[in-house]
């Protein structure tokens, strides 16, 4: 098999190509791959950033936030001379000096019901590095209903989870829905700023998220579905838990009655 | 029975940092008893206003999620560990 790739892309993904578990096959399913990612923020900066210099040619951002100077404690996709530029614009940036062969595509915008579906639809894999519960819900049911693999990941103060949804296979896949059935009211869970987060979490799990991605490009090891990764950075530990379909979900199980797309309130004040 | 309770970082403030702790319970609303006397605010954290484990709390034992057991009944047996982990939501502000 031939490939199109230049002089500079063999060199660039020399490393990939060596591997036999990518190659010249895996590189280019990389360069024709689709990957959105939601926030481009403590999360969103790692992810983002490994999968462009990983050769990933479409990468979706969306965020409608603008650079602060306590984002640069851990989004290493922004600096400080960036401070007040949209977070998309200056993601697309960092990301265009790195590789060239990478289009980005930035969305600032908040994500609505209105928007959702219509901006997944084009992308293979999803990435949620969102900040908020109902973010989380609107992106899961809306990969849900288009079918689209979805890697989640959340952060807070010196803990971080990551699992896989499925939902190219539905019938088998558990969704979001099935570990937290609907967002919490508001007050019960610190979910924004006010909690606080050792910076380097976001960037180890949303490396894992990459990790997760390039997997599900290349099509190879095990992604992390049915199974929850919770990882301590007190104690430096990884842990699995496994969760399963439920059959009683509202969205993926015998009986659903979520038929569309539901916009939860922003809840948002600390308590734990 | 002795069971090995996995705290979550957002509840450790209850237990005054310790991220694992021992109670005697045979099932998982015994369990959520016991950390309550031993760490008072502990269970309007874990359960509703009807008692029910709350919709966004996980628990785990021996890495099972307990809706796929018998969930508040499920039954504990020495030397199990039970993991709590509720949803986060963080990841970009």
């Amino acid at each position: 098999m031939s490939f199109q790739f230049t002089e500079e892309q063999i060199k660039r993904y020399s490393r990939h190509i060596i591997l036999p578990e990518v190659g010249g096959v895996g590189q280019q399913k990389l360069l024709n791959a689709k990957v959105l990612v939601i926030g481009a923020g403590g999360l969103g900066s790692p992810s983002i950033y490994y999968l462009a210099a990983a050769g990933v040619g479409t990468i979706g951002i969306v965020d409608f936030d603008v650079v602060d100077f306590s984002n640069l404690q851990r989004q290493i996709l922004h600096n400080t001379s960036r401070v007040g530029v949209p977070k998309v614009e200056s993601a697309k940036m960092t990301v265009e000096a790195l590789n060239p062969d990478v289009k980005v595509i930035a969305y600032n915008k908040k994500l609505d019901k209105s928007n959702v579906l219509d901006i997944i639809k084009d992308f293979d894999i999803v990435l949620d590095g969102s900040d908020n519960f109902p973010t989380r819900f609107l992106v899961n049911d809306a990969c849900y209903m288009l079918g689209k693999p979805l890697v989640s990941a959340a952060i807070l103060r010196f803990e971080g989870q990551l699992t896989v949804f499925d939902y190219r296979n539905k019938e088998t896949s558990p969704c979001y829905r099935c570990l937290i059935p609907e967002p919490p009211p508001p007050g019960l869970v610190p979910s924004c700023q006010e909690a606080g987060l050792l910076g380097v979490v976001g960037g180890i799990m949303g490396t894992l998220q990459a990790n997760e991605a390039l997997k599900l490009i290349l099509g190879i090891g095990e992604p992390l579905v049915g199974k929850l990764l919770v990882f301590d950075a007190l104690k430096t530990e990884f842990r699995t838990v496994k969760f399963r379909k439920n059959p009683k979900c509202e969205l993926c199980g015998e009986n659903p009655t979520i038929k569309d797309l539901i916009e939860y309130e922003q809840a948002c004040e600390v308590r734990f | 029975m002795a069971v090995t309770v996995r705290i979550p970082t957002a509840l450790r403030r209850v237990t005054q940092g310790q991220g694992e702790v021992t109670v005697e319970a045979s099932n998982i609303a015994q369990l959520i008893d016991a950390l309550e006397k031993e760490f008072p605010g502990m269970k309007e954290r874990l359960v509703d206003e009807n008692g029910e484990i709350r919709k966004f709390v996980n628990f785990f034992v021996n890495d099972e999620d307990i809706r796929f057991l018998q969930g508040k009944d499920t039954p504990l047996k020495d030397g199990d560990v039970v993991a709590i982990i509720p949803a986060i939501a963080g990841g970009n502000k």
